[in-house]
């Protein structure tokens, strides 16, 4: 029964429900429905439905290609958010303030500037005429210019530097809910420093290393400014493919069916990482 | 607690300049007294600040951008603010289900959204249209604006609120006296940061936005694929510095690692 508190609870969520239904619903079940029609390059879209466009994209090596480019972009990119993320993380819950407050804005502030404009400073470090040929040259390296434009060192390099943010921030929030006489009481007990670390300090740093990952991963697998911009034309990803089938080939269905996949892809991989680190670190998000 | 070795602060300062690298280097071509691509090494000169003056497609597509931001973060907040209050105070049936719609966009990659509403728009005769644009953000940001109104709103003591019900005051006015002076910190928190969402929005807007409604990172996306010159530079550099001024504003506001903490 619906109570009138209930009502007045519903009323107050109804601006925001309806306009969801209408402007993310809609859009979203007719970007599927689309995926199941067939596309002709004189006739358009075809009226009958068939699952034609996922047999094209799960049985084309062009494709196989481009998703396990960009997978594999989002697992490196993860693991050295991890490698370098972590340690920064710890070292900023141990710098006293203002140091602190002064770092984690230096760390931070980056995610609220546009990352085509983080973008744009590597391009001008990669380019052809930039600061790593002058580098490479200077100490006698190399005398062609060094490029790391469309190649996937740049769009690594470029990526790890948009979302580590991510994985500090996230590490950061779970080192603060350390009790720090735990690691006190380590030493007093005669633990070295490196045991502490690796006993104490990184268990309980864990649950924040792998929401951060999470993050890390599903930024990066569905990335389009950094892989467009360092990557071009040359070293497609899936983001970048589905932009090129939408804009340039104007094949529609085949766009969505790659957009309906990487969103699956996305969620099956958010949604079951998610199960997974809170059946195993139940205890420590309580 | 234990002191920090110097190898854990040669570590810092390597991350610390790998952050700031790519910034720096954009501030720096941006003063070049060059016609081409270069760091200004015989002085500097503000001739690309005064080049973006004479591309009037920059300024404009900079306006379109702040009105779609001042828009999309002012709808949300307005939709997410009773919803939050509702949520953070009633256990009602289906509540969750509405938070996981409401916050769902989280989970949508950008691209996602972007094809989806290309589509719905060309279907229903609004494509390329601002209001379109507007709300598409406004899809985008409510993930912020609710989560911030919610974290605000949750065990907020209701005392004062029922105080001022007593001594008669209306629904509506024990809830622009009352309720939201106490949660402004996170709505106003919630609001910078879905203006900041929506003004760099590049991924979904470069599918739903027509020349005429170009937002900025979409024109300099547009201008980067094309050619990379100092212009694009000195562009961007107004943007960090704007972009620095909104983040003071917000740290002191909210902190900023608290409105991090989960964003994605």
């Amino acid at each position: 029964m619906a109570s009138s508190a209930n009502k007045a609870a519903w009323a107050m969520t109804a601006p925001g429900v309806i306009f969801f239904a209408a402007l993310l619903g809609a859009p979203m079940i007719m970007t599927f429905l689309l995926s199941l029609h067939a596309y002709d390059f004189n006739a358009g879209v075809l009226p009958d439905w068939t699952l034609a466009n996922y047999a094209d994209v799960l049985g084309d090596s062009y494709f196989h290609k481009i998703f396990l480019r960009t997978f594999g972009l989002a697992a490196l990119v993860t693991v050295i958010c991890v490698l370098i993320g972590a340690p920064e993380a710890y070292v900023l819950s141990r710098l006293q303030n203002p140091w602190k407050s002064i770092f984690l804005l230096v760390v931070l502030g980056p995610l609220l500037i546009s990352v085509v404009v983080r973008t744009l400073g590597w391009a001008l470090f990669f380019g052809g005429n930039g600061i790593l040929t002058m580098v490479a040259q200077g100490l006698g390296f190399s005398d062609e210019p060094v490029s790391l434009m469309f190649t996937f060192t740049g769009m690594t390099i470029a990526l790890v530097h948009v979302l580590v943010p991510f994985m500090v921030i996230s590490v950061w929030a779970s080192l603060q809910k350390i009790d720090p006489q735990s690691e006190d009481a380590a030493w007093t007990l005669g633990a070295s420093k490196l045991t502490v670390l690796r006993r104490i300090t990184l268990p309980q740093a864990m649950p924040g290393i792998l929401s951060g990952s999470i993050i890390v991963f599903a930024l990066t697998a569905s990335a389009f400014a950094t892989p467009a911009i360092i990557g071009g034309r040359r070293m497609k990803v899936v983001a970048t493919a589905a932009y090129d089938e939408y804009l340039s080939t104007l094949n529609w269905p085949l766009g969505a069916t790659i957009a309906v996949l990487l969103l699956v892809a996305n969620v099956v991989i958010i949604v079951s990482y998610n199960k997974l680190v809170e059946r195993r670190f139940a205890k420590v998000f309580e | 607690m234990q002191r920090l070795g110097p190898i854990a602060l040669i570590f810092h300062a390597l991350f610390v300049a790998f952050i700031m690298a790519p910034l720096l280097m954009v501030i720096a071509v941006s003063f070049t007294d060059k016609g081409y691509l270069s760091l200004p090494t015989d002085g500097l000169s503000l001739r690309w600040f005064y080049a973006i003056l004479d591309n009037p497609d920059f300024i404009s597509a900079f306006w379109v951008s702040v009105w779609l931001g001042l828009l999309s973060a002012s709808i949300a907040v307005a939709m997410a603010v009773p919803a939050a209050l509702a949520m953070a105070r009633r256990k009602f049936p289906g509540r969750d289900a509405i938070s996981a719609f409401l916050l769902s966009p989280l989970m949508i990659p950008h691209l996602v959204l972007g094809v989806a509403f290309l589509q719905f728009y060309s279907k229903i005769g609004m494509g390329g249209s601002f209001a379109g644009l507007t709300a598409a953000h406004v899809v985008l940001v409510m993930p912020y604006a609710l989560r911030l109104a919610l974290a605000s709103a949750t065990g907020l003591p209701q005392d004062a609120e029922q105080a001022a019900m007593t001594l008669g005051a209306s629904k509506f006015t024990v809830f622009r006296r009352i309720t939201l002076p106490l949660i402004l910190p996170g709505v106003a928190g919630g609001w910078i940061l879905s203006f900041i969402t929506s003004f760099d929005e590049l991924t979904m807007s470069v599918f739903v936005a027509s020349p005429a409604t170009q937002t900025l990172p979409v024109r300099m996306y547009h201008h980067i694929a094309q050619t990379i010159d100092p212009l694009i530079a000195s562009v961007s550099t107004v943007l960090i510095v704007l972009t620095f001024l909104l983040m003071l504003v917000l740290d002191r506001l909210y902190g900023l690692d608290k409105i991090f903490v989960g964003k994605g």
